[in-house]
């Protein structure tokens, strides 16, 4: 067996005896803010280790869970999907309620301006089945006061009139059914003439003389001359006008959304109804047409007033 | 342990001295007491550190190492005991370890005998103690300390010749070979 040499001997024991002291001193000494100097000594020795650790243990939870533990992540991911779609779905639901809402705030308003006239709310539940027609079947009918011939507007304009009546349901022919029509005016000339549908989306005006000037964006409402619709109700706005003999050729977009039609009023008279204000006013943020009678899914279908012959 | 012998180095032979039973102990007491109790009617002997010239001439005189740094040990705990509260054991212990180590072992190879080398190795000594004591007051009591200053250079200075004149009074202790 090697001997060790006497100084190294010594040095040993002087490395002994100090560290003795020291740790002797560390285990006496307090400091103020951070307990005795050999806690001091101990944590600020064990925490390089305990953060690597941390640190190492970190890291092998992660590859562990990232890499190797995924059954429960399928798992996640899949009930995250589902609810995902649910949440879509729910999302989907109360924009088109909330759309409803602003309608049927629409029509409400048009109502509360209109106290004096009789008119009922319908919710358009069905459409012609075919290109050829362009009819809407409403859920009002004869127990509602409905008949044949009655108008039928949104607050933003003419929409149709009624062509059956049935006991709980009416059909609509829109304004821009080949047959349809109604009686019209330009706001600015005054000039008089139907507007009538042409199975397009827009309608024509067919008896304006060629030597009466028309503007293009000039308003278009009814002229009450068909004893259907009461005077100035927004018919459309004039899109295009072509020269022609011996009448022009003028073009008018309808006013109401006749394509988006969820909400009408079917008015119960023909007395005149001021409607240059309301139809600036009621339109969704859409553009929809805004029919109203506020309260839910039935809320169109609520009488706004009591029915009576037109 | 009864007589003196010689180590025997390349070129030089240093004697490595035996002092009479319980010398050693009489003497550590007695500068202990002393360290402790003059100070109390002559406050000016504080500049004196007993125990230190205890420990630089025992460790010059034996001459070994382990011996030296286990005196200066035992006698740097007695001062830190009779130093206070204030003190905590083992202020004075790492000094005086220190210096026993490195007095026994420069004793061991060099001739301490003459009264200048005895004086200058005893400044050395005051002021190695002082660096030490220094350090271990600003890192690990974390106490500011000047490393030196006038003061204390007169105290190296005071004990370094009261020293001189002690060891050879502490000659006498030793055995005759």
């Amino acid at each position: 067996m090697m001997a060790i040499p006497s100084r190294h001997k010594s040095l040993a024991l002087l490395g002994f005896v100090l560290l003795a002291q020291l740790f002797m001193l560390a285990v006496q000494i307090k400091r103020d803010s951070r307990g005795r100097l050999i806690r001091v000594w101990s944590i600020s020795a064990m925490s390089p280790f305990e953060r690597g650790g941390a640190w190492g243990f970190g890291k092998i939870r992660g590859v562990w869970d990232h890499y190797f533990a995924l059954g429960s992540t399928a798992r996640e991911n899949e009930a995250l999907r589902i609810e995902n779609d649910s949440l879509k779905l729910t999302i989907s639901q109360l924009e088109s309620k909330a759309a409803e809402a602003d309608r049927l705030a629409g029509l409400l308003n048009f109502r509360q301006s209109h106290l004096q006239v009789p008119m009922v709310g319908a919710r358009v539940i069905g459409a012609s089945a075919g290109s050829a027609s362009r009819t809407i079947e409403i859920d009002r009918g004869e127990r509602d006061g409905v008949r044949r011939n009655m108008a039928v507007i949104t607050p933003d304009g003419a929409v149709g009139k009624v062509i059956e009546v049935y006991r709980d349901a009416s059909e609509v022919l829109l304004l821009i059914d080949r047959e349809g029509g109604v009686g019209a005016m330009l706001v600015e000339s005054r000039i008089q003439s139907p507007a009538g549908g042409t199975g397009e989306p827009l309608l024509a005006m067919k008896y304006v003389a060629a030597d009466d000037k028309v503007n293009v964006g000039e308003k278009v409402v009814t002229s009450g001359m068909d004893k259907i619709f009461p005077r100035d109700i927004p018919v459309g706005t004039v899109k295009e006008v072509k020269p022609g003999s011996p009448f022009k050729q003028i073009l008018v977009l309808p006013a109401a959304k006749l394509d988006r039609l969820e909400e009408v009023i079917v008015l119960l008279t023909q007395a005149p109804i001021e409607f240059s204000k309301e139809a600036e006013t009621p339109s969704s943020p859409a553009g929809n047409p805004i029919p109203a009678n506020s309260g839910g899914s039935n809320a169109a279908s609520a009488p706004i007033a009591k029915a009576g012959k037109p | 342990m009864n007589d003196t012998y010689e180590l025997r180095g390349a070129e030089t032979h240093i004697e490595v001295h035996k002092f009479f039973p319980g010398a050693i102990v009489f003497v550590v007491i007695v500068a202990l007491v002393l360290q402790a109790v003059v100070p109390v009617y002559f406050p000016s002997f504080r500049i004196l550190d007993l125990p230190l010239l205890i420990t630089i001439y025992f460790g010059l005189s034996r001459r070994n190492p382990s011996t030296g740094l286990l005196l200066g040990m035992v006698i740097g705990l007695l001062q830190d005991s009779l130093s206070g509260a204030t003190v905590p054991l083992g202020f004075y212990g790492i000094g005086k370890t220190c210096i026993g180590y490195l007095a026994s072992s420069i004793g061991a190879r060099l001739d301490t005998e003459h009264p200048a080398a005895r004086f200058a190795l005893i400044m050395g000594f005051f002021v190695t103690q002082q660096a030490i004591l220094v350090l271990v007051r600003r890192l690990l009591l974390a106490q500011p300390e000047p490393w030196f200053n006038m003061h204390l250079a007169i105290a190296a200075a005071v004990n370094a010749i009261i020293g001189t004149f002690l060891f050879l009074m502490l000659d006498r202790l030793r055995r005759s070979s």
